[in-house]
């Protein structure tokens, strides 16, 4: 236990600070209505789903919980239950074999939600397109709110998306 | 036993790996899987290609790691669609032949085990996508699967079914437990809800862009999938990389696999309950991906190695701060190492949980770091050098416990190794190009990457067009062979303990759906 202890005293306090939100990655046009932000308050929850991705998004969405990015000590956490999340966090392309599971996951999630498209494939489809496997963007399966670009997108970028959607845009 | 005891004469394919290609007749096929697997041959791959329209009908390739290299092995079947099946001899064969009828629509012939295994219900059974017919663009209206799971059935038996979606942030999958208490009795996994249709879509790309579709057959083995896919396209062209790319190439490899190694040895803390050890080494993995991201540009290294070298070069100072990075990173991983060996709650978990045993191992394939932590030690690194690791003398971890604690000791004992070969690499990098480019294409070519990533054995095999256009390309991630195994694991454990079997196997869902 000491060692442990030596161990976290010794290695400090990494948290960096969050970045400001980008609303040209809004997709839905629409703004968050105040009043969601005021019932969500300063906690989110969060329901990952990977919906086809190659796990690239994957291994920066984990990064997020990392000390450096520090999500949960901002009162956002990744939740084990659509029925439990104001926030789907949806990456890949769509694949044809997740397709309704992706729309039933949508419609367990309690309204309001919103939902943040992660990674090129999520946005556009990205490298592997529309095809007899893959229904391309998120948000030819269900509506999407803000979609972040990258392959995969830093973690400080995908907490930037998240931020996006639960701001009020200016 | 050799191959041309069963009349099989074996060609030697230019390149980086000791690749070498036979043609083989039913009755071959089928001895040689039999003597191979008396051998203790591994079989790497099966897949099938559609040559109809060259006269040789479909084709069934299988690839088999030997002491001396790989041996793929192509059985036209000029008539009829069936070729022998190979199960009885390796049954991790069963799956990719599933696999195989779903795409391209060729069975094993006998085979006991027939539903659709990639396909769900989102095409038709009758829609084979890897025809040279289908255009693979076609859609059709999803349903839901009904599929036969295989039902045990007793008193107090009851089945959990976990999945497609996880509970974290996980791929997709189905589990289906049947239980007796908490105890397993019987784990059957549905996996292919993240097949994408990559083989079909590497049709027709130039064949010098493929590099970056294999990179995104798993996303935490860009690396090693850019690399085979590379050493693929090289052996069809006839190219050799200058020795500097080469170099490059190990080096980016290890990163991948030490950034792999230090986000699961803490996942694999916080599945026990320490999440100290989640804390400690996702720091420590956020610090050498931002290493990767501020020298090579990317912080996963997505297409950093190109066909005919590679898309980055390092000067001194990056040199330097890698050799430095190196060194901290050692002084970090022992107090880290010391906490996890000394801590009763951890140990407890680990030990004698999901074990496979060497004979078991081997009987049924189980391969990478997952085979070297239940005795099979078998690591390309080590066994079939290619430059440069035939110059740095890799020395191989392994065990024979085959339990959750081998598997994370496999982990910290190939990190400190990754990070001797990393600084043996930045001292001893050559002078000279990092690039070039492949010649233009001048016969149909055909091409076996073959890498260690850090999961297991990646392959990748390519056929080109005289038009330097592909023609086919199949990637083949290790965990087609231990996704079955993880079913053996977790048999007799208790269902809370299958989260931590899991990521002590930690298997890619994308890689092997692709």
């Amino acid at each position: 236990m000491i060692p442990l202890l030596i161990q976290v005293f010794r290695k400090g306090i990494c948290t960096e600070p969050a970045p400001e939100p980008r609303s040209d990655w809004r997709v839905d046009g629409e703004q968050v209505q105040q009043s969601i932000l005021e019932l969500l308050g300063r906690a989110l929850a969060i329901r990952q789903i990977d919906a086809g991705s190659c796990n690239g998004c994957e291994l920066e969405i984990h990064a997020l919980n990392n000390p450096y990015y520090n999500l949960e000590g901002r009162g956002i956490k990744f939740v084990a239950s659509p029925r439990h999340a104001d926030l789907l966090l949806v990456t890949g392309p769509v694949a044809r074999n997740m397709q309704i599971t992706l729309k039933r996951a949508y419609d367990a999630t309690p309204g309001p939600k919103l939902v943040v498209a992660v990674g090129d494939c999520g946005c556009t489809g990205g490298i592997f397109g529309e095809s007899y496997a893959s229904c391309g963007r998120v948000a030819n399966v269900i509506p999407v709110n803000v979609a972040v670009p990258g392959c995969p997108p830093p973690p400080l970028e995908i907490l930037r998306g998240i931020l996006t959607a639960v701001s009020q845009p200016r | 036993m050799r191959f041309a005891d069963i009349g099989l004469h074996l060609s030697p394919l230019p390149g980086a790996m000791p690749v070498s290609v036979a043609t083989a007749t039913d009755a071959q096929w089928e001895a040689l899987a039999q003597a191979g697997s008396l051998e203790g041959w591994r079989l790497v791959s099966l897949w099938g290609s559609d040559r109809r329209d060259t006269g040789d009908g479909f084709v069934v390739h299988a690839a088999y790691g030997t002491r001396t290299g790989l041996a793929c092995v192509r059985l036209p079947l000029a008539a009829g669609s069936e070729y022998p099946d190979l199960s009885a001899s390796y049954p991790a064969a069963t799956r990719m032949q599933r696999a195989l009828r779903d795409l391209l629509g060729i069975a094993a012939r006998g085979a006991d085990d027939r539903r659709p295994w990639l396909r769900h219900a989102a095409w038709p059974d009758d829609y084979f996508p890897l025809r040279r017919d289908s255009d693979g663009q076609r859609t059709f209206d999803g349903e839901q699967e009904v599929y036969p799971f295989v039902s045990v059935a007793g008193d107090g038996v009851h089945e959990i079914p976990v999945g497609p979606i996880h509970a974290g942030i996980i791929e997709p999958g189905h589990f289906r437990f049947s239980i007796v208490g908490e105890k397993v009795l019987r784990l059957e996994e549905r996996l292919g809800y993240v097949h994408k249709g990559i083989d079909k879509l590497f049709e027709g790309r130039p064949i010098d862009d493929g590099h970056r579709l294999a990179g995104r057959v798993s996303g935490d083995s860009t690396v090693a999938y850019a690399w085979a896919y590379s050493m693929a396209a090289e052996t069809a062209t006839g190219c050799t990389i200058p020795p500097r790319a080469a170099w490059l190439r190990a080096l980016l490899l290890e990163r991948e696999r030490v950034a792999n190694h230090l986000g699961d040895l803490g996942a694999l803390g916080n599945d026990a309950a320490l999440t100290f050890g989640l804390a400690q080494f996702s720091r420590l993995r956020e610090q050498w991906q931002r290493v990767s991201g501020e020298l090579f540009g990317h912080r996963l290294l997505m297409d950093r190695i190109v066909p005919g070298g590679v898309a980055v070069d390092l000067d001194r100072d990056g040199a330097e701060r890698i050799a430095q990075q190196c060194r901290d990173m050692e002084s970090e991983l022992r107090p880290l190492r010391a906490i996890y060996d000394e801590h009763a709650g951890l140990q407890d978990r680990f030990h004698t949980t999901g074990i496979v045993a060497p004979e078991l191992a081997a009987r049924l394939g189980l391969t990478g770091l997952a085979g070297r932590a239940s005795g099979q030690a078998i690591d390309l690194r080590v066994d079939l050098p290619c430059a440069p690791y035939d110059r740095l003398a890799v020395r191989l971890a392994s065990d024979k416990r085959g339990d959750v604690a081998a598997r994370v000791a496999l982990r910290f004992d190939e990190t400190t190794e990754s990070l001797r070969l990393i600084r043996a690499i930045v001292e001893q990098l050559p002078v000279g190009d990092v690039l070039c480019p492949l010649p233009p294409a001048a016969a149909e070519g055909f091409g076996v990457g073959w890498v260690e990533g850090w999961r297991g054995e990646v392959l990748v095999a390519l056929e080109a067009e005289t038009s330097g256009l592909l023609r086919r390309v199949h990637c083949h991630d290790p965990s087609w062979q231990n996704w079955p195994l993880l079913e053996h694991a977790v048999l007799g454990n208790i269902v809370p303990d299958f989260p931590l079997i899991n990521k002590s196997f930690n298997l890619s869902y994308s890689g092997h759906d692709r």
